[in-house]
C-alpha cells in the first residue's frame, strides 16, 4: 500500500497504518519532513519512508518495523517498545530517547543526545555522534561506529556504550572499561547483523556507569 | 535561615531534602472573602436549589473528553512516592465522587488503573514507566514541564524507597537514590511541545485530552505557550504545591504563591476559550476551591490535602515502633516523606508499614473529604447567588490584606481599590 503525504494528512495516514493487519507493509511517499509518521504502532507490520521524516518518527511503537529512506528529525524511535526503526541517513537530536526496547539503526551520523535516557533498546549509529550521547541511559546498548562528541555518558545508569572512533571527552559519572570477551562478541554480532563492517569488534571503547552518583542523598 | 538549619547542612555536608510543600507564610486565598449576596445579589437556597458542579475538560480535540462529577481532582503523585494502597485509595476515592485522579513519575500500576474511573497519566521528563499501552489506557495525558515545589527541579526518590517492584518500573538499580531529569529528552520549548502533543495525540488516536503542568513560575506566558501549544487544560502549581522528596531550598525559595498564579493563568487564557485551567498548590478547602474558581479555574487540583484524608500525620502512630518519634518528629509536623519510614504507610514502600493502611477505608475517608469540601463550595456559590460554581467571578470577592488584594486584583475590603490599578 503506498500512502502519498502530499495529498494525506499525517493523521490518516497513521490511522490507515495502525488499521493494517501484521504482515502488511505500507510505503510512505512524499514525507517532506512532516513530523509524527509511523508513531503509536503496535502490530508486526513494515513501513517504509521514502524521503525525510520529521520529529518522533516511529515513535512510542512496538513491533512495526519502520525504514526511512532518508534522514530523520528529533527523537526517532522514541519510547519505542520493541521492533525496528532503520534511518538511511543522519539523524537529529534525541535519537531513540528512553527507548525501552527493540533496535534503532542509524546508517549515517546522529545528533546530540543519542540515547537519552535509554531504558532498554539497543542503539546503532555507524558514524559520530553528537554531545551527551547517552546521557542518563539507564539499561540498553549504544554502538556508535565513529567517534563520540563531549560528555558521552553523562549521567550514565546501567547502559553500555560502545564507540568505535575518537571520544572527545565523557561525562559525569561515566568511565572507560576493559573490554570483555562478551563484549566483543556482542559487538561482533550486532554489527555483522546490521553491516556496520567498519566496526572492529576487538577495537571499540566500553564506556559504562562509575556508579559514584548512586548514593548522594543516603546518610 | 535558623541556627538548626544551619546545623543540619553542617552536619550533612548538603543540602536537606524533605516532603510537603512550603512552610513560609505567603499570601492564601484565605487572605480573600466573599461577597455573598443580600439586597443587591440574590442567594440560593442551600438545601432545594442545585448548585452545578459537573466539568468538562478536553471537548475541543478530544473524542473522550474528561467528565468530572466535581471541580476538584487528585493531583500527580508517583507510586514510589506513595505505597500501592495509597495509590489505591486515592482512586478509589475519586471514582467514588466521580472524579479524576493522576499517575506520577514512575508509571501507572494495575492497582491505580483498576481503581480509578478516571486516570490522567503524567508523561514526565524522566519518562520512568512510560509506556504507549498504558498511554492508550489512560483517560488524559498530562505533559508535566513542572511542579509547584520545585519549578525548574526534576523528581527525587530516595533509595529507601528504590524497592524492587519500583526500581523494575523505573529500569533504575534497585536501591539507588534517584534523581529525576528536569528537562524532557526529546524536546525543548514551545515550538517543539506542540509537536510533542501532537505525537500524544496521533498516538492515542486523538481519543483522549492533553494537559500540560506547570510550576508556577513566569505563570502568563508560560500558560499562553502551553495553550498555543495545543493543550486542552493548562494545570499551574503554586508554591505551596507539595512533593515526595524534594531540596528544601526549593520548596520554599521558588515559584509564585497559587494565589497570584490563578488570576495570571486566567489572563492568560482569555483568548483561548478552549483551553481550561486547573490550578494546585496548598488548596485544602471549600472555600479556597470557589475562590480559585472565582478567580478563573476550571477546577482544582489536591495533592497533600488528599493525602492527609488518607491518614498523612495522624495520630495513631505518634508513639511505639516506627513512629513519628523515630523520624524525629511529631504527628501534625512530619514531612518526613523522603525517607520511607511513613508510620501510616502512605510514603512508604515498607510492606509493614503499607499494612498499616487499608485502601478501602482510606478512600472512604477521602471521598468523605472530597464529598465535604464540595458541599463548602457548592454552599458559597449559592449564597454569591450562583447555579454552577463555575459562575463565580472575581467580583464576588475581596481581599483581607494589599498584598492579596495586588495579587488576586480584587479590591481591598472596604474600598474599590486594586493595588496598582
Amino acid at each position: 500500500m503506498d500512502i502519498d503525504l502530499s495529498t494525506t494528512t499525517v493523521r490518516t495516514a497513521n490511522a490507515t497504518l495502525r488499521a493494517l493487519p501484521p504482515g502488511a507493509t505500507a510505503r510512505l511517499t512524499n514525507p517532506a519532513g512532516r513530523h509524527n509518521l509511523a508513531v503509536g504502532l503496535t502490530e508486526e507490520i513494515t513501513v517504509e519512508i521514502d524521503g525525510t521524516a520529521g520529529y518522533y518518527v516511529g515513535g512510542l511503537s512496538k513491533n512495526a518495523t519502520v525504514l526511512v529512506h532518508g534522514t530523520t528529525g528529533w527523537g526517532a524511535g522514541e519510547n519505542l517498545m520493541s521492533g525496528l526503526i532503520r534511518v538511511d541517513g543522519d539523524a537529529s537530536q534525541s535519537l531513540a530517547a528512553s527507548a525501552h526496547g527493540g533496535t534503532i539503526v542509524v546508517r549515517g551520523d546522529a545528533s546530540l543526545r543519542a540515547g537519552i535516557s535509554l531504558k532498554g533498546a539497543t542503539v546503532l549509529v555507524a558514524g559520530n555522534v553528537g554531545d551527551h550521547c547517552g546521557f542518563m541511559a539507564q539499561a540498553g546498548t549504544i554502538l556508535v561506529g565513529g567517534d563520540a562528541g563531549r560528555g558521552l555518558g553523562d549521567s550514565l545508569y546501567e547502559a553500555v556504550i560502545y564507540v568505535a572512533g575518537r571520544i572527545k571527552d565523557l561525562g559525569a559519572d561515566a568511565r572507560v572499561e576493559e573490554l570483555a570477551e562478551s563484549d566483543v562478541e556482542l559487538v561482533a554480532r550486532l554489527a555483522k547483523q546490521h553491516g556496520f563492517d567498519h566496526i572492529d569488534p576487538e577495537n571499540v571503547t566500553r564506556v559504562a556507569s562509575a556508579r559514584q552518583l548512586y548514593h548522594w542523598g543516603t546518610p | 535561615m535558623s541556627f538548626d538549619e544551619i546545623r543540619e547542612r553542617a552536619r550533612l555536608g548538603r543540602y536537606p531534602i524533605r516532603g510537603g510543600g512550603a512552610r513560609r507564610a505567603v499570601p492564601t486565598f484565605d487572605d480573600l472573602t466573599f461577597l455573598t449576596a443580600s439586597a443587591s445579589r440574590y442567594p440560593l437556597e442551600g438545601y432545594r436549589e442545585h448548585c452545578a458542579t459537573r466539568t468538562v475538560l478536553g471537548a475541543a480535540n478530544a473524542r473522550d473528553p474528561v467528565v468530572l462529577e466535581i471541580p476538584i481532582t487528585i493531583a500527580g503523585m508517583s507510586f514510589g512516592a506513595l505505597s500501592a494502597p495509597a495509590k489505591e485509595a486515592l482512586g478509589r476515592a475519586a471514582s467514588e465522587v466521580g472524579t479524576a485522579t493522576t499517575t506520577g513519575d514512575g508509571g501507572m500500576t494495575p492497582e491505580e488503573r483498576m481503581s480509578s474511573k478516571t486516570l490522567v497519566y503524567q508523561c514526565l521528563p524522566s519518562r520512568y514507566g512510560f509506556n504507549p499501552d498504558d498511554l492508550r489506557a489512560a483517560d488524559a495525558i498530562e505533559v508535566v514541564l513542572g511542579q509547584g515545589a520545585k519549578p525548574g527541579g526534576g523528581g527525587m526518590l530516595m533509595g529507601q524507597k528504590l524497592g524492587p517492584r519500583v526500581a523494575a518500573m523505573r529500569t533504575l538499580p534497585e536501591g539507588i537514590d534517584q534523581r529525576s531529569a528536569c528537562r524532557h529528552p526529546d524536546w525543548t520549548g514551545p515550538d517543539d511541545l506542540r509537536i510533542k502533543i501532537e505525537e500524544l495525540r496521533e498516538a492515542t488516536d486523538w481519543r483522549v485530552p492533553v494537559f500540560v503542568k506547570i510550576g508556577a513560575t513566569r505563570v502568563y506566558h508560560d500558560v499562553r505557550l502551553a495553550a498555543t501549544a495545543g493543550a486542552d487544560v493548562v494545570v499551574v502549581d503554586g508554591m505551596q504545591g507539595g512533593t515526595g522528596a524534594t531540596q528544601d531550598v526549593f520548596i520554599e525559595h521558588t515559584g509564585i504563591p497559587t494565589l497570584a498564579a490563578v488570576r495570571l493563568a486566567a489572563d492568560a487564557l482569555a483568548d483561548f476559550p478552549d483551553v481550561a485551567l486547573i490550578v494546585s498548590g496548598g488548596i485544602r478547602s471549600g472555600a479556597d476551591v470557589a475562590k480559585a474558581l472565582a478567580l478563573g479555574a476550571d477546577a482544582v487540583s489536591i495533592g497533600m490535602a488528599a493525602l492527609v484524608a488518607l491518614g498523612c500525620n495522624d495520630t495513631v502512630h505518634d508513639f511505639g515502633p516506627a513512629s513519628y518519634a523515630d523520624l524525629g518528629t511529631t504527628a501534625g509536623n512530619c514531612v518526613a516523606c523522603h525517607t520511607g519510614g511513613c508510620p501510616v504507610g502512605i510514603a512508604t514502600q515498607s510492606p509493614g508499614l503499607q499494612a498499616r493502611l487499608d485502601p478501602v477505608r482510606g478512600a472512604e475517608r477521602v471521598a468523605n473529604y472530597l464529598r465535604a469540601i464540595t458541599m463548602e463550595t457548592t454552599m458559597l456559590a449559592r449564597a454569591c447567588g450562583k447555579a454552577d460554581v463555575h459562575h463565580l467571578e472575581p467580583e464576588d470577592l475581596v481581599a483581607l490584606t494589599v498584598e492579596a488584594a495586588a495579587m488576586a486584583r480584587v479590591p481591598l475590603a472596604g474600598t474599590e481599590w486594586i493595588p496598582g490599578r
